[in-house]
């Protein structure tokens, strides 16, 4: 993680460009840029900035935004419950549709069904996220005008409570929907090809031979078992999906942190850019170690040293 | 009277076993169909597309840079996928930007390749502290958010088409290099492996005349689906205005028709589906190829 934050920083000041000229103007006098650098430290020597950092890094302090005046933590930290409710509703969304579409295309290897779910998976894999997105905009929202196209929360309301939860809920059925169609193609292969190994192992076929239908037998001993690498790869794309949800954020100008980094690149906020970086990083750092444990917690044969 | 001899009941075991009941005949003959069917169709995909890198310029009606018509034309014989909002030609837009997509997804492979098979051959090969010290590497870049990293270093660096290749290209080979280490271990114990040690055979010799041919089936699977992947990442990329300015990429026509999703749909749709489909045919290909390996080594 440390090594991260210190990657990071250096790829920062290797970049060409100066923030006090983007945030002062290229035509300033030589005092008010010698007082800017001084008020953001960008007078010290690189490895004492390095070490001044880290330092802070590791007590919470991001550094402060140019743009903004403010600390980057806080600015980043307001844009994150929006990015969590949208990768969390697609994560569900994806899980809840994949595992049933991969049950029901193992269950009959390469027939007719099969051969759709998988072309279906092959598909969505394939397409770019903010494709589907504009499809989808121009589909549903502006010919058939089911969804708004915009925002989270229709221009001018100040409903509360319920309706507002209805409101926000109209807003982020389609991002949703469209950052949950890349997860689902990988979840229904990952779950697909699991279920298929599971399916030709002695336990299957000891349930079978005890008298369970084809269809008890994987549900009740095949599923379950096929469930364990869906966990982890799970835990492994977070960082996919945090990328594709920035991708739709943009889109659909959902307020979250990928509008936030869209902004800040175009305004070389750089305390943002590294600290967006540094949270997306830390989140799967994160993520990676909560799917072992999890991993470990439904697996038996795991114990944790 | 027991005319059949041994042999000849095990004639007809092996005709009753080998004759699978017709329901799962047919499907193993609609998967072979099928099989062969997605491989002609990803060659022809992957086809079309470098055809159109290699001649793209040559057969295109327009110059893609140039203004050959009114603003947003609907596409019409003239303009068969019409015109963008300066009354751009977008078929010759799509034809000069599949260079821009086999250039990039080549140079990635080629640094994904090299980096990838050097570091997996290295540690699985040496094992020991060197296997500990490039495995810990290795995750170190598994684990750094690689859509963040080329966003934030493209955008600190500025854009351009050398440099796209080079960071996509350097967080690239984790994967392979995981893959290529875990066969070395495998066969380095092996006896031709041996037999060449006890030849005398330097490492290197090793490394490039007996252990490279035989890693190189699963590199090329990985770096199928890299290369999809790289594409994806290459048109995101343009669609935030991260591409390249001087080369037309399908994400930036992409990105161009945000603006305009309500008055010109075939902004959006044609650059899309050019990627679409060139990813399909990339991931049909890796799929086949895959499939077609582990039925070989099954012996099926």
């Amino acid at each position: 993680m440390i090594v991260i934050v210190a990657i990071g920083f250096l790829l920062i000041h290797l970049a060409p460009g100066d923030p006090v000229l983007a945030l002062a103007g290229e035509h300033g006098d030589a005092a008010y840029y010698a007082f800017m650098r001084s008020r953001f430290g960008l007078d010290e020597s690189i490895p004492r900035q390095l070490a001044i950092y880290l330092g802070r890094v590791t007590t919470g302090d991001l550094g402060f935004s140019y743009v903004y005046g403010r600390a980057t933590l806080g600015v980043i930290a307001e844009r994150i419950p929006a990015t969590l409710l949208l990768t969390g509703s697609a994560l569900v969304l994806s899980i809840l549709v994949a595992i049933p579409l991969g049950a029901a295309g193992a269950a009959r290897p390469h027939g007719t069904r099969d051969l759709g779910i998988n072309a279906l998976a092959l598909g969505l894999y394939s397409t770019p996220a903010f494709w589907i997105g504009q499809l989808a905009v121009l589909g549903l929202s502006l010919r058939l005008g089911i969804f708004p196209v915009q925002g989270m929360t229709s221009a001018g309301s100040s409903a509360t409570g319920w309706l507002r939860a209805w409101d926000v809920a109209r807003h982020l059925a389609l991002p949703a929907m469209v950052l949950a169609a890349q997860e689902l193609a990988v979840l229904v292969r990952v779950t697909r090809s699991t279920l298929l190994e599971e399916l030709s192992r002695e336990h299957v076929r000891a349930a079978r031979a005890k008298g369970l239908s084809r269809r008890q037998a994987l549900l009740r001993h095949a599923l379950p078992r096929a469930l364990l690498p869906v966990v982890t790869i799970v835990g492994a794309r977070v960082g996919h999906i945090v990328a594709g949800a920035a991708i739709v954020e943009i889109i659909f100008g959902w307020p979250g942190m990928g509008r936030l980094l869209l902004a800040s690149l175009q305004s070389r906020d750089t305390p943002i850019l590294l600290g967006l970086f540094l949270v997306v990083s830390l989140t799967v750092v994160l993520a990676n170690l909560l799917s072992d444990l999890l991993h470990a917690a439904i697996d038996p044969r795991i114990r944790l040293r | 009277m027991r005319p059949s001899t041994r042999a000849s009941v095990f004639a007809e075991l092996a005709a009753v076993a080998d004759a699978p009941p017709p329901a799962r005949w047919r499907r193993l003959y609609r998967r072979e169909v099928l099989r062969r069917m997605s491989v002609r169709l990803g060659v022809a995909l992957i086809g079309a597309v470098v055809a159109m890198a290699l001649f793209g310029p040559a057969i295109a009606p327009h110059d893609p840079f140039a203004v050959s018509g009114g603003s947003l034309v609907a596409p019409s014989a003239a303009h068969p996928m019409g015109t963008d909002a300066l009354g751009r030609d977008v078929l010759s837009g799509l034809l000069y930007g599949a260079r821009t997509s086999v250039v990039i997804a080549g140079g990635v492979a080629l640094i994904a390749f090299a980096c990838g098979t050097t570091i997996g051959m290295l540690a699985g090969y040496r094992g020991g502290w060197v296997d500990d010290a490039l495995m810990r590497t290795t995750e170190l870049f598994q684990v750094i958010p690689r859509f963040f990293f080329v966003v934030v270093t493209i955008a600190l660096f500025g854009p351009g088409l050398g440099r796209m290749v080079l960071v996509i290209g350097l967080t690239s080979w984790p994967t392979l290099a995981r893959v290529v280490r875990g066969e070395v271990i495998a066969m380095r114990d092996l006896d031709f492996i041996r037999a060449a040690e006890a030849a005398g055979a330097t490492a290197t010799r090793i490394a490039r005349r007996q252990l490279l041919p035989n890693v190189l089936p699963s590199v090329v699977v990985v770096l199928g689906l890299l290369i999809g992947q790289v594409l994806l990442l290459e048109a995101t990329l343009g669609f935030l205005g991260l591409g390249d300015p001087g080369a037309i990429s399908w994400g930036t026509m992409a990105a161009q028709a945000q603006g305009f999703l309500r008055v010109a749909w075939w902004l959006a749709l044609f650059p899309g589906l050019a990627i679409t489909l060139t990813v399909i045919g990339v991931n049909l290909l890796a799929d086949a190829f895959s499939s077609a390996r582990t039925v070989d080594s099954r012996g099926r």
